[in-house]
Parts: C-alpha cells; structure tokens; sequence
C-alpha cells in the first residue's frame, strides 16, 4: 500500500479538528499516516498523536510557520515529508499549499475532494452543479474539504520527531490588517445565519447577529448584500465569487438563491430559508423552508432558539 | 519595460445549468464566459502596467474556440493576446508545465491569474506555476500596488495584510473591492481586428484522469412551511431531527 503523509491543519496556533478528518481520508487511500505539522512551537504536536491510524508524526519546526508564505512553506514541507499522498485540508490556504508541493514534486493536485472510493476521488465542479470522480496513477497531493470525513476516533500512540526544518521566504509582511469585525468567519463556522437583499438594510443585519450570538455561528451575506451596503464587507460573502462553507446548518434570510449564491452553500448538511417569495429559488435546496418575512420569523425564530440553549 | 502576462480561461456562465449526457457534462449549448476571477486579474494586470510602465499579454490553453476570451482581454487594453493550441484533457502538473515553459519563454516578470477557475474550481494553477518556476507568488489578492515596492493585500491568519512580494511572482486575484473597467467601442474594434498569437505545444501525459461526471446528489424535499409563527416548529426540528442545536 501507497504511504500517505497528512499536512496537519493549524488555527490560531493549534491543531484543527478537521486534521482528524485527513487521517480517516488517508487511511481510504493507503496505510501508515504520517502526519506532519508545520508549526513555530513543537508542543501543539501532542494533541494529535493519539490519534487512531497516525503512525508517525513529523514536527517541523521553524520561524518561517508564523506568517503563510508559498513557496517558503512549499519548501520547508517538501524537505521533511517523505514520499507518498499527501492530504491537506481543502482550507484557502492549504490548498494553495498542496498546489505548490505538487507542482514542487511533480504530480498532479485534486483539489476538495468529498469522497473516496477505491482509490478514486470526487470533487464538486462547475460551482457544484457536477461532481467529478477521477483516478490517478502514483502520488499526488489532494485537499480535502471540511466536514466530509468523519474524524479518526482516539487511540493511537504515534511516534514523534521533532525536525528543524527550513525555506526561503519571498514575501514580506508589512501591515497587518485586523478583521473589522471580532465575529466569528463563516469560513470558520459550524452555523451560518446570512442575509440577502430582503433585509432591507444593513441596520437590520442585527437581528442575525442576535440569533448568530444565540446559536455561537457566523453571519454572512449574498453579493446583493454586500455591492448594495457598504457596511457589508466583502469577506461576509458567501458564493460563486465570496467564500464556499460547508457547515452543518446555513440560514438563509432574504436571499433568493441565485445560481452563484448556491454554488458558495450548497453543501450545507442542513439548509434552513426565510423568503417571503414562495417562490424563491432557494426553497428547492432547504431542508426547511419558512414563507415568511424575516420581520415576522426572526423574532419567533430568536426566542425559540434561546429556550433551547 | 516589466513584461506582465494574465492567464485567462473560458468557463460556462455561471448563470448556465450544466447537463451531464453519459458520463460526462455535455457544454454544447452553454454560453462561454471568461472565468469571473480571470476579470479581476486582467484589471490587476492593467493597472501594474498603467503604473510601472510595459506590456501586458493575456494567455490561454485550449483550441480555437477559447479565443474569444482573449478578444475580451483585448477589448479591455491588453496588449498581446496568445493562445496555446491545446484541446486535450490536462491534468494540474501537465497544464502548468505548459504554461510555465511559455512564461519562461516569454520573458515575463510578473503573471496574473485568476484565484480560481469558475469550472474546476481548483485554484491550482497561479501557484502550480510558481513552483514550476522558482517564484514566489500570493494568492487571492484583493488589491494590488506596483507604485515603488509590489505590494498586494491578501488574507493572512485572521485579517488581511499588507505583503511586499519579490518579483518575479505570480499573483492569483480575489475579488476585494477592485472594479473592472468595461471595454469601450474603440477597444472592441481593435479586438476584432487583433492577431491571436498561436503556440504549438508539446502536450505532457497526465497522471491523474477523469473517470466520470454526473450531477449530484438530489436532496430530499425539504418541508415546506407558512408564516412567522412555524420558525419556533422549525427550531424544534433543528434540535430534534436534524441534532444540530
Ligand atoms: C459572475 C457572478 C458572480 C456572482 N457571485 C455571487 C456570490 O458570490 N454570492 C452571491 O450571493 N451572489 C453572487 N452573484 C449574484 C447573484 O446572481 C444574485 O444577484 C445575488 O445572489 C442575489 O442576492 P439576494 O438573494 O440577496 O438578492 P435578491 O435576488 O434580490 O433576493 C432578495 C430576496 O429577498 C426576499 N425578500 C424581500 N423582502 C423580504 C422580507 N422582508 N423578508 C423575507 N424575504 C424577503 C425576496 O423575496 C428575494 O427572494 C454573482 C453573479 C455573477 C454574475
């Protein structure tokens, strides 16, 4: 069986849940995980070597883990990672990561895969309105998307090396800017609650971040939202050109489910719409589907959710 | 004179509903677009050479029927428009050694792309070609700036930051708050007009192959409900049916 080497997923400094999902991914693919986390403090490490099908965890060390630079990261991965598939999270940035240590070994990259059968892989194309299933013949690097595989359960005892490891950076940070908002990202968000055009104004978005606050989710917005509100930011945009989620529930509030905004959501294991319109698009892919206005659903919709909590 | 190539490709309209006949999707009657990302590299592309001062060329894989793409390059102010004569399947390494070969070729400095293709959705490509070439590249920029040292913003851990990138680089370009310049009459004119620039190319094999496309899954019919008042019934299903609160 092929070796397959897991790219641990970091979040503010330590291990994401979703690296458990790449390990069960790998074990689908081949045998003896290795898992190897870039990181600039060895310790973070611990938290997933116990982690059932991990046979060994590689720690690479270095400055250069603090801020993501391509071809700096590229490099200092590729030097400690030994052959075989490797597996990253379909995140932004690890997929511009497994883009670059493909071509860095010469072989090829699929990207967001959300299946994997007998040795096949199946991703979403055309903004998710196919899916394609591929083959591939020796190593390649893929992605894989969040909250597809279930996570590797606990209970294994991996062994760990520490290695220092070392790339050339290319680019240099030279102003941080902070998110405007302290919220939570849809991209980081088990629960989405986002508004469209049918909330009427930005003032009103406030009755999302009440329910967002209830619920511990994210709020986003349809494209609508953000070109007719400057107070909208363009990171809150979910769709064809904002950001792609896969969470566990979207609400949708005032959004008619244009193609585009589908393509950014339509993975949602639950999908819940508020539209006035019966009619509206987005009925077709909800789970539940309220034909109300948002005036009247919300607050029903708020209290009953804060009973519950 | 900074040489700066833009990688554009064709892709269905996003607004096209995709068919699948066999095993595979069927694009004959779907209306051909440039990918939308690609619009905002072709304007990053513009407004590096409006500042330092060069030539822009707008590149594409595929056969004769993805020149179109290229005259919409055209028609917004590029300046070369080319075309690698390639209508095979390419998997992600086969394709950037294609385009990489070109690029070194050409002589270019910097190269713009799209963060990802409307139709793959892969977002491969800008920085496949980086590593291809020993440059360093930024993905999905929201903005640029070539006035004194290269900037770009891009997303870094929790916000965004202000990157200074060595050239030679290749940039993959977000949407952010750049507005695209439309073409005008004067521009579509010379579009038709323009030479395409063709290239023949040596067509590398590909280890990974497609085996089928279909459409996905149907989702079971949702319930359906009227009125304010349901949201609390439709609260209590979140929690009991689906266990998600
Ligand atoms: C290349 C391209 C890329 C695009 N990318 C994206 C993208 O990334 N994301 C995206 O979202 N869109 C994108 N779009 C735009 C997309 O086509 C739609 O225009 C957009 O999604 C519509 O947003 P909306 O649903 O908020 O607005 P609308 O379509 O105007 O819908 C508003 C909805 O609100 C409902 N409504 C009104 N009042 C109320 C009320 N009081 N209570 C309840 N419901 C109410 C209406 O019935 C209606 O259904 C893109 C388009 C193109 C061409």
């Amino acid at each position: 069986m092929t070796n397959t080497i897991v790219i641990a997923e970091l979040n503010k400094g330590s291990i994401h849940s979703t690296t458990k999902e790449l390990v069960s991914a790998a074990q689908m693919l081949g045998s003896s995980c290795t898992v190897v986390v870039p990181c600039t403090d060895s310790s973070v490490a611990d938290s997933i070597s116990s982690t059932s099908g991990v046979e060994k965890v590689i720690v690479a060390k270095s400055d250069i883990f603090a801020n993501y630079d391509a071809s700096g990261w590229a490099s200092a991965i590729d030097s400690v990672t030994p052959e075989g598939i490797i597996i990253a999270s379909a995140s932004p940035q690890s997929k511009d990561l497994a883009a670059r240590l493909a071509a860095r070994r010469k072989v090829s990259v699929v990207q967001d895969v959300v299946a994997i059968q007998d040795g096949k892989l199946t991703s979403p194309v055309y903004s998710g309105k196919a899916m394609q299933t591929v083959s591939m013949s020796g190593n390649a690097v893929i992605s894989v998307r969040q909250n597809v595989f279930d996570a590797s359960p606990d209970g294994g005892s991996a062994e760990v090396s520490v290695i220092d490891a070392s790339g050339n950076v290319a680019t240099a940070v030279r102003e941080l800017i902070a998110r405007a908002s302290a919220r939570l990202d849809v991209s980081e968000a088990n629960i989405i609650i986002s508004g469209g055009r049918g909330m009427g104004s930005p003032d009103n978005f406030s009755h999302l971040e009440q329910i967002a606050d209830t619920l511990g989710a994210a709020v986003g917005a349809s494209r609508a939202a953000v070109d007719t509100w400057d107070d909208i930011p363009h990171s809150m945009q979910v769709g064809q050109t904002g950001k792609t989620v896969n969470p566990n529930l979207y609400i949708a509030v005032g959004i008619s489910g244009a193609i585009q905004h589908l393509a950014g959501m339509r993975s949602s294991k639950y999908i819940v719409a508020i539209n006035k319109d019966p009619d509206a698009p987005i009925f077709q892919h909800a789970d539940y589907g309220i034909v109300a206005t948002w005036e009247e659903a919300l607050p029903v919709l708020q209290s009953s959710l804060s009973a519950m909590m | 004179m900074t040489k700066i190539a833009v990688l554009v490709k064709q892709v269905p309209d996003t607004n096209s509903k995709i068919v699948i006949s066999g095993d595979s999707v069927d694009l004959s009657s779907v209306k051909m677009v440039m990918s939308p990302y690609d619009e905002f590299a072709v304007e990053n592309a513009l407004r590096h050479k409006e500042s330092v001062g060069g030539t822009v060329t707008a590149i594409t894989v595929g056969g004769a029927g993805a020149e179109k793409v290229l005259k919409d390059a055209k028609a917004i102010g590029v300046d070369e428009i080319v075309r690698i004569d390639c209508d095979s399947y390419l998997d992600s390494n086969a394709l950037q050694s294609i385009l990489s070969s070109m690029i070194a070729e050409g002589g270019f400095e910097v190269v713009y792309c799209g963060k990802s293709a409307a139709d793959t959705g892969a977002g491969s490509t800008g920085p496949g070609i980086a590593e291809h070439l020993g440059w360093a590249s930024v993905s999905n920029i929201t903005d640029s700036n070539s006035e004194g040292n290269f900037t770009v913003v891009a997303p870094l851990n929790d916000g965004n930051a202000v990157i200074e990138v060595t050239l030679p680089a290749v940039i993959t370009c977000d949407k952010g708050n750049t507005k695209v310049r439309k073409p005008n009459v004067k521009g579509i004119m010379q579009a038709k007009r323009a030479q395409v620039d063709i290239r023949a190319c040596e067509v590398p094999t590909s280890s990974v192959s497609v085996v089928s496309q279909s459409l996905p899954p149907a989702k079971p019919e949702g319930k359906m409900y009227e009125g304010g008042q349901s949201a609390s019934e439709v609260a209590r299903l979140l929690r009991d049916e689906a266990n998600i609160i």
